[in-house]
């Protein structure tokens, strides 16, 4: 196993347990905004939770899109529909969902401990051991993962353009008004 | 690091799919969504490191599809919302037969 210091268990550790207990905070809020709150908490610390396993470029975009894009668009949402007070549609299901939920989450739990346990051969690398290290530090945070992605995945790359018109387009035809498009 | 990365990240998607299983405002089980997807971000940059780079570049793209599923899915809340003033997912029931 790799020896890392203590300063960086004890971060790690801190990061992780904050980016839990807002996960759980998140999904018992009643009202909306309080929920998406306590997710940005939780993008947050797994933005920082990536910087320290060497991803510095993933941990920015991980605050400037998701923290800082998709959140602030589901608060618009929320602020555009009125839906920012807690009320009683925004109650919990019944007892019937919230039991299979409670067995669907056991069962997924044990399942990933498992394979977490079991199936994935730590210590076990397939590139050198300071393979992303030695990739930042000669490309930079962002190059290194610019050039697989320009070369290797540029096919994927490319593709996602398309994915983005589609869903561009797909917003504007859904958002649009009737009444607006009749005239 | 790398299993207690993989662990948080197996927690994290629990709760994201009981937060989907048991909440019942439209909006919140899109956050849940988005939840999932962080938890498979985290455990793609944690193996991306014995691994190889591809894990970092596919967060890339999930963040991409992540955010083109939250402008589709938030358009499709604002028209049914138009259609039926109410987010409630219990009200959305036009396919029941």
């Amino acid at each position: 196993m790799d020896n890392y210091g203590l300063w960086y268990q004890f971060h790690f550790y801190l990061f992780g347990l904050v980016s839990l207990v807002s996960a759980v905070a998140f999904v018992t809020r009643r009202s909306p905004v309080a929920a998406a709150m306590w997710l940005v908490v939780t993008m947050f610390c797994l933005a920082a939770l990536y910087v320290m396993l060497d991803a510095q470029f993933i941990g920015a975009m991980q605050v400037l899109v998701y923290a800082g894009a998709i959140m602030v668009v589901f608060l618009f949402v929320i602020m555009l529909l009125n839906l920012g007070q807690p009320s009683e549609f925004a109650d919990a299901r019944g007892i019937w969902a919230k039991l299979l939920a409670a067995v669907v989450g056991i069962a997924l739990i044990g399942e990933l401990a498992l394979t977490v346990r079991f199936g994935v051969p730590s210590g076990q690398y397939t590139v050198p051991r300071t393979f992303v290290t030695d990739q930042v530090a000669k490309y930079g945070a962002v190059g290194a993962v610019a050039r697989p992605l320009y070369t290797d995945y540029s096919l994927a790359f490319e593709l996602t353009s398309i994915l983005l018109l589609v869903a561009i387009a797909g917003a504007v035809m859904l958002g649009r008004r009737r009444d607006v498009d009749a005239r | 690091m790398l299993a207690e990365s993989l662990a948080l990240s197996a927690a994290l998607f629990t709760i994201g799919v009981i937060g989907v299983l048991t909440r019942r405002n439209a909006i919140i089980v899109f956050m849940c969504v988005e939840l999932m997807l962080n938890a498979v971000n985290l455990s793609f940059v944690a193996l991306a490191r014995q691994y190889g780079m591809a894990g970092q570049v596919f967060v890339i793209f999930v963040m991409t599809v992540a955010a083109a599923e939250a402008a589709v899915g938030l358009a499709i809340i604002i028209a049914v919302f138009r259609h039926s003033q109410t987010v409630d997912l219990r009200n959305i029931n036009l396919l029941k037969g």
